[in-house]
């Protein structure tokens, strides 16, 4: 046991894949030498050698792209992205291909890789470094889509994120990175991708939420009975776990960092009014960004849901 | 059959003043000594916006910001052979383009403090804002400059990007446009040996960036980017061809990014003080110092005088930055689309931002 931060997490997750798999190779921009601009690969280079751990030109889409090849014959490629805002030229790649070669091929190719990127508002950087497009992602089959939130699941998610048999985009919240520390246990444990996590016990506000705002929500909470659910996954995402909370609590709110219109909280809000509507006490509320690009640093706690945003929307279903 | 060669590809390379400030006159472009003064006083004033943009940094009134160090002949040699009204796509480490453009330096300020409105770029100049996704910006400019063409407008436009932004898709599919539509566009790359803690050689087995064009069909050059007159000059010749109906040219500006990468890097950890030492001697106001010196152009006076005047205008400007007022939330919504959508007018409610 001993208080890591989800830099560190990560780091040990993937030291531990590679020294357990021969095949496990992490290739990006920046990734040896420098040990990714967030020091994530720190280390890994001197252990694995050049052939292992990767600087890659400067192309998201070479990287994506030759990680499907790489992947396709039996290599896994574990890609880092330097951030979410730049994986967008690697889109064909991870829509037209990674997540259709299993389907097209009907079994025969797979595409067993990790798209890692740090991703996320929160830490005040220069443009498209703050990009909160998860539900693009979510919305494609084929693909799993996760997202950490602490050091513990972060390290388990990644060991299984890597172990997958399909591509798996694995989304850091980079404000999170260092601000958060907890106990990892020294021994080998996975967390299993698909199932959300219970973050906290509650009866009368079922919130679902994770990464970043996992944390305010939960901070929110303090004068309120919530049940808050750390999704974990968001595709393939755990139904049963939602349903069965606001069968118990009557509410739910979702809280999520991208905008509204589309995002992955409107998605959860269908669901939920699918399978047990007859058991809400109030309408479902989503806490999220205006409907606008994410802006640059000065106006950036602007569009973040404040705490003071989230309170209201539990207070606001208390008192419906 | 015999093998045929059916093309064949030489790549030029020009220097017109050496590391010993000696010039070839046969190579040296018209500029008068009041020109070539202006070119000097535009570099420390590039370098004294950027000296000082580092330490508001480090005194966290900026946030974030990429030097120019080591650039500045490329920026400013390049921008000022392009004209008012041509337009320009830089990336995020063009100060000196904005400087050489007279644009006002305290809204790149306020950019560099997190500010969109430092990009609001003011009427009368057409530089695009700065381009953050590496290398995406290439085939705007092909775009525009083809637009030109289709217009009849006698302009062009460039893009400027690293080494680093010629592995990009973007950049190959930008210049291809560029020779099948033969826009009059001007792709300046600053390579400048390193792309975070990547170096050059790991962004193509290729001997040069420049050779680049000649698969895309059109000409490219590797100049000595810290010689401003070669810079000006691969420039200036590039802007008359594309003027002339010529098409693109692809300039490789061979330089060195003498800082961190920005002030979030830490350079160390990747290359040596060494090969940082070998760069420091070639920089390029070092060079044009020494030419000027040996025309009579150049005193220690003068230089002080020139610097003084540098600092009191980057002065100004920084008090006019740190004056001006917050930006306003409703600007978070504002700018989405031409008009508010019905949504949005009701979020500027439901966040408090409407007056
Ligand atoms: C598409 C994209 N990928 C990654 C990044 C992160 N990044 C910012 S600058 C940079 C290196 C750029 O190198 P180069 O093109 O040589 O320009 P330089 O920084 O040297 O001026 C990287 C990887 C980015 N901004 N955009
Ligand atoms: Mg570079």
């Amino acid at each position: 046991m001993g208080k890591i931060n989800i830099v560190q997490a990560i780091n040990q997750a993937l030291a531990e894949e590679m020294e357990r798999d021969r095949d496990v190779v992490i290739l990006g921009e920046d990734v040896a030498k420098d040990g990714g601009v967030f020091r994530v690969t720190q280390g890994l280079l001197d252990k694995f050698g050049p052939e292992r751990v990767i600087d890659t030109p400067l192309s998201e889409l070479g990287i994506i792209g030759a990680a499907v090849g790489l992947a396709a014959y039996g290599i896994k490629p574990v890609a880092e992205i330097q951030f979410m805002g730049f994986i967008y030229a690697g889109l064909e790649q991870v829509f037209s291909h990674a997540a259709r070669i299993r389907s097209r091929s009907r079994g025969r190719y797979t595409c067993p890789m990790v798209v890692r990127t740090p991703y996320g508002i929160g830490i005040k950087p220069p443009e498209l470094h703050s990009e909160s497009s998860e539900a693009l992602f979510a919305q494609m089959p084929g693909i799993k889509v996760v997202v950490p939130s602490t050091p513990y699941n972060a390290k388990g998610l990644l060991k299984s994120a890597i172990r997958d048999p399909d591509t798996v985009i694995f989304l850091e919240p980079s404000r999170l990175y260092r601000s958060i520390k907890s106990d990892v246990p020294d021994g080998e444990y996975t967390i299993p991708l698909g199932k959300a996590h219970i973050h906290e016990q509650g009866k009368d506000i079922t919130v679902v939420a994770w990464g970043t705002m996992l944390h305010r929500a939960a901070d929110a909470a303090e004068d309120f009975d919530c049940e808050i659910i750390d999704l974990m996954t968001l595709r393939p995402y755990d139904e049963e776990t939602i349903i069965n909370s606001v069968k118990k609590t009557g509410r739910l709110v979702i809280v999520h960092e991208a905008p509204r219109v589309g995002g992955f909280g409107a998605e959860i809000a269908a669901l939920v009014a699918e399978k047990a509507m007859e058991y809400l006490k109030a309408p479902i509320l989503r806490v999220t960004a205006p409907d606008a690009v994410i802006p640059m640093a000065r106006l950036e706690d602007h569009y973040m849901p404040s705490p003071e945003s989230i309170k209201k929307a539990y207070r606001t279903v208390m008192e419906y | 059959m015999p093998i045929n060669i059916i093309e064949k590809i030489e790549i030029k390379y020009l220097q017109i003043v050496n590391e010993k400030g000696e010039a070839d006159s046969s190579l040296m472009p018209p500029l008068s000594n009041d020109e070539i003064k202006k070119l000097f006083e535009t570099m420390i004033l590039a370098r004294t916006f950027n000296h000082r943009a580092l330490s508001l940094q480090r005194e966290g009134r900026i946030g974030t910001y990429a030097s120019i160090w080591g650039q500045e002949a490329s920026q400013i040699g390049s921008a000022y052979a392009l004209d008012k009204d041509d337009w320009i796509f830089p990336s995020f480490r063009e100060s000196g383009v904005f400087v050489e453009k007279g644009y006002p330096l305290w809204m790149l300020y306020r950019y560099w403090a997190g500010d969109e409105r430092g990009m609001q770029i003011p009427e009368g100049f057409y530089l695009f804002p700065m381009s953050v996704p590496v290398g995406t910006h290439v085939p705007h400019a092909t775009g525009a400059a083809w637009a030109m063409r289709l217009k009849g407008h006698r302009k062009v436009a460039a893009a400027y990007f690293g080494d680093g932004g010629s592995s990009k898709g973007d950049f190959y599919e930008g210049m291809n446009f560029a020779g099948v539509f033969k826009a009059p566009v001007i792709f300046l790359c600053q390579n400048n040996q390193w792309a975070i803690s990547v170096p050059r050689a790991r962004q193509t087995a290729a001997k040069t960036i420049a050779q680049k064009a000649a698969a895309c069909g059109f000409e490219g050059i590797q100049v000595d980017g810290n010689d401003i007159f070669a810079v000006y000059k691969a420039t200036k010749d590039a802007v008359e061809k594309a003027k002339n109906g010529g098409g693109p040219t692809l300039i490789e500006c061979f330089t060195y990014r003498l800082d961190d990468h920005t002030t979030s890097d830490d350079a160390s950890r990747y290359r040596t003080e060494e090969e940082v030492e070998v760069w420091k001697k070639k920089e390029p106001l070092i060079r044009l110092r020494l030419f000027m010196e040996k025309k009579g152009l150049w005193t220690k006076q003068y230089e002080d005088e020139v610097s003084k005047k540098a600092q009191e205008t980057v002065d100004k400007e920084i008090q006019k930055a740190e004056a001006f007022a917050a930006p306003d939330p409703a600007d978070i919504v504002r700018y989405t689309y031409g008009e508010l959508t019905p949504r949005q007018k009701r979020e500027l409610k439901e966040f408090g931002w409407e007056k």
